[in-house]
């Protein structure tokens, strides 16, 4: 075989096997979204929406007061992780120091990999010992502390592609800097910045681990915010260990609940990122 | 200090900024100083969850770190009831379980970034890429659920038996085939962190400047040995990175590997065993920690948790961003 034969067929057999990589990649997402469906589907009812676990051997039932939790959380969530998210992104972009944003930048990627549940430990020592109890209020700030260095990061990002002429115009119009900054700034860079938080709200709004010692769980509707509560990802966690099939039945509904609300904001976010691609473009 | 900064315009990161920011109050504007001191009090707030993080998990594991020191790490026996802890069963379970996962993982999480960055048509590149970001969304709840109901009885009922009748003169595929266990496990997760190292990995090479492409195809090579010699060597450290991060991930992960790892706080040679891992005992025992030495030793192991995933971590960001201070937005 001549040499140039060789490497030809080489270059064509790496094509395909990396081709092939991709695939397998892509294959347990249809694995996985096809059982959902196929599973879930048939247990899935307006029942599952609207009403309360039943207890073991009841059929039907459904999962509402998980879903409120879940979405209570998130909103929880947001309080803690946003002001701190926004504005240390704000940091990060306009900031002139030398150090200290390097610092912080290397924290928030460094928080982005510690695992979720030693983030449920720290809202369990911060929260839930001095109340005395697990609670709603816990379960937000530990997945408040995990939006943060979503938002933070994305925030800088895109406070950064604002164009200097924009803040400028403002300066020469005589507006003091915070006013440029809150709105000019911001306002330019509202859809990525909103895109960031959506990334970050798909992301916590499947977390389990850490809710597992702060939110609890509660099979009833909560009745305050200290008191435990009840989130999709939690109760799908226990059905699916549970020995009833019934249950199992449940948990697959509840998951894929809980994925298209996961897929949902994902998709709302890649497409508002596309959108502000073909403006500033 | 951020004064006499502000006037020089540029920065380390990125593309030179104008003169003025809030930063910089000017004369005797209060509401830059309001403006300045809430953005540094939420930086400050930042600083302080991460000390706060650090400080809880070493005050709550003092009493753990006092009675058992440094054998925890070394001990074996994890008894609750007779107040013997020991985290090497949990260590080597996180471990071999990560393992087993990146070993299927970095091929073709790299595999796929070269399909992705370099040799794939354009058309099928967006798409591709779009799906394995979506996989990295799926709720790892989820993968678990999916993990117990059929990925646990089709390792039981054909891989295992499979394996275990070629390959079982190796103490790695011995033993009856439950399903759940170690080799679950590590397959639950490499499903999860390939898109993680697909991801970066595309990020990284997409970050190679083309001029190393061109010069590569202008000497003859073909696309295949353009990326071999010039893509992947120069982005040597950052794919490292890469894999660096997904492994991080697989050393936290939690819910997915707890619901198919068989729960058993024993070291197995064999794949097929059940085994537990670190993160898996805090999700399983933390409520129920009846005394507070047991509280107090999940939270030791919770410590050692942290401190290798940061380690982990650490080193990657830095190799990441070695390739990358051009490479821009790289997110998990």
């Amino acid at each position: 075989m001549k040499p140039l034969q060789k490497r030809v067929i080489v270059n064509g057999l790496m094509n395909v096997l990396s081709g092939a990589a991709a695939l397998l990649v892509i294959l347990p997402l249809v694995l996985v979204f096809g059982f959902l469906v196929y599973q879930g589907g048939s247990s899935l009812n307006l029942a599952f929406f609207t009403q309360m676990p039943k207890p073991v051997g009841e059929a039907g039932g459904g999962m509402a007061n998980a879903i409120v939790g879940t979405l209570i959380l998130i909103g929880l969530a947001c309080c803690v992780g946003l002001p701190i998210g926004i504005l240390g992104g704000l940091y990060l972009a306009e900031s002139r120091d030398p150090r200290l944003p390097w610092v912080v930048r290397f924290l928030a990627d460094v928080l982005n990999g510690v695992p979720s549940i030693v983030i449920g430990i720290f809202a369990y020592t911060l929260v839930v010992l001095p109340m005395r109890r697990f609670s709603a209020l816990a379960g937000g700030v530990a997945l408040g502390v995990i939006m943060i260095p979503i938002v933070l990061r994305t925030t800088e990002e895109i406070v950064r592609l604002v164009p200097a002429s924009l803040r400028e115009a403002g300066l020469a119009l005589g507006l003091p800097n915070w006013k440029v900054t809150v709105r000019i700034v911001l306002v330019t860079a509202r859809a990525g910045i909103v895109t960031g938080v959506m990334v970050a709200i798909a992301r916590i709004a499947g977390e389990t681990a850490p809710l597992l010692f702060t939110a609890f769980g509660n099979r009833f509707w909560h009745s305050r915010l200290d008191q435990p509560i009840a989130a999709l990802a939690l109760q799908v966690f226990a059905y699916a260990i549970s020995p009833f099939d019934d249950w199992h039945r449940q948990a697959w509904a509840g998951a894929l609940v809980l994925i298209s609300m996961v897929f949902l904001v994902s998709l709302a976010a890649r497409l508002a990122t596309s959108g502000l691609q073909r403006r500033t473009r | 200090m951020i004064g006499v900064d502000a006037n020089r315009g540029g920065s380390a990161h990125g593309a030179p900024l104008p003169r003025a920011f809030f930063l910089t109050p000017r004369g005797s504007l209060w509401g830059d100083r309001i403006f300045q001191g809430i953005v540094y009090a939420a930086v400050g707030l930042f600083a302080l969850v991460m000390t706060g993080i650090v400080f809880a998990l070493v005050v709550e594991s003092m009493p753990a770190i006092r009675r058992f020191g440094l054998s925890f790490v070394t001990g074996q026996e994890w008894d609750p009831v007779k107040e013997a802890f020991g985290a090497l069963p949990f260590i080597y379970g996180t471990l071999l379980s990560s393992l087993v996962g990146m070993a299927i993982a970095v091929p073709l999480g790299i595999g796929a970034a070269i399909y992705l960055a370099e040799l794939a048509p354009f058309w099928a590149r967006a798409p591709i890429g779009f799906l394995i970001e979506l996989l990295a969304a799926v709720p790892s709840v989820v993968y678990g659920l999916w993990g117990i109901f059929v990925l646990a009885p089709f390792l039981r009922n054909w891989v295992e038996p499979l394996l275990g009748g070629t390959l079982g003169f190796l103490p790695l595929f011995q033993g009856p085939p439950y399903g759940v266990g170690m080799l679950a496990a590590g397959l639950i997760l490499s499903i999860m962190t390939v898109p993680f190292i697909a991801t970066v990995s595309r990020e990284v090479l997409l970050a190679v400047p083309n001029t190393q492409r061109e010069a590569a195809l202008a000497l003859g090579a073909t696309r295949w040995e353009t990326t071999w010699i010039a893509v992947l060597r120069y982005g040597r450290s950052g794919l490292v990175g890469a894999v660096l991060l997904g492994l991080g991930r697989a050393l936290g992960e939690t819910m997915a590997v707890t619901m198919v790892i068989g729960n058993r706080p024993e070291i197995a040679v064999s794949l097929f065993a059940p085994g537990y891992t670190m993160a898996s005992v805090l999700a399983n025992e933390f409520t129920e920690a009846t005394s507070d030495v047991y509280l107090s030793a999940l939270v030791y192991v919770g410590l050692l948790l942290l401190a290798v995933t940061v380690m982990v971590n650490s080193a990657a960001r830095l190799l990441v961003w070695t390739v990358g201070g051009s490479v821009k937005g790289i997110r998990e």
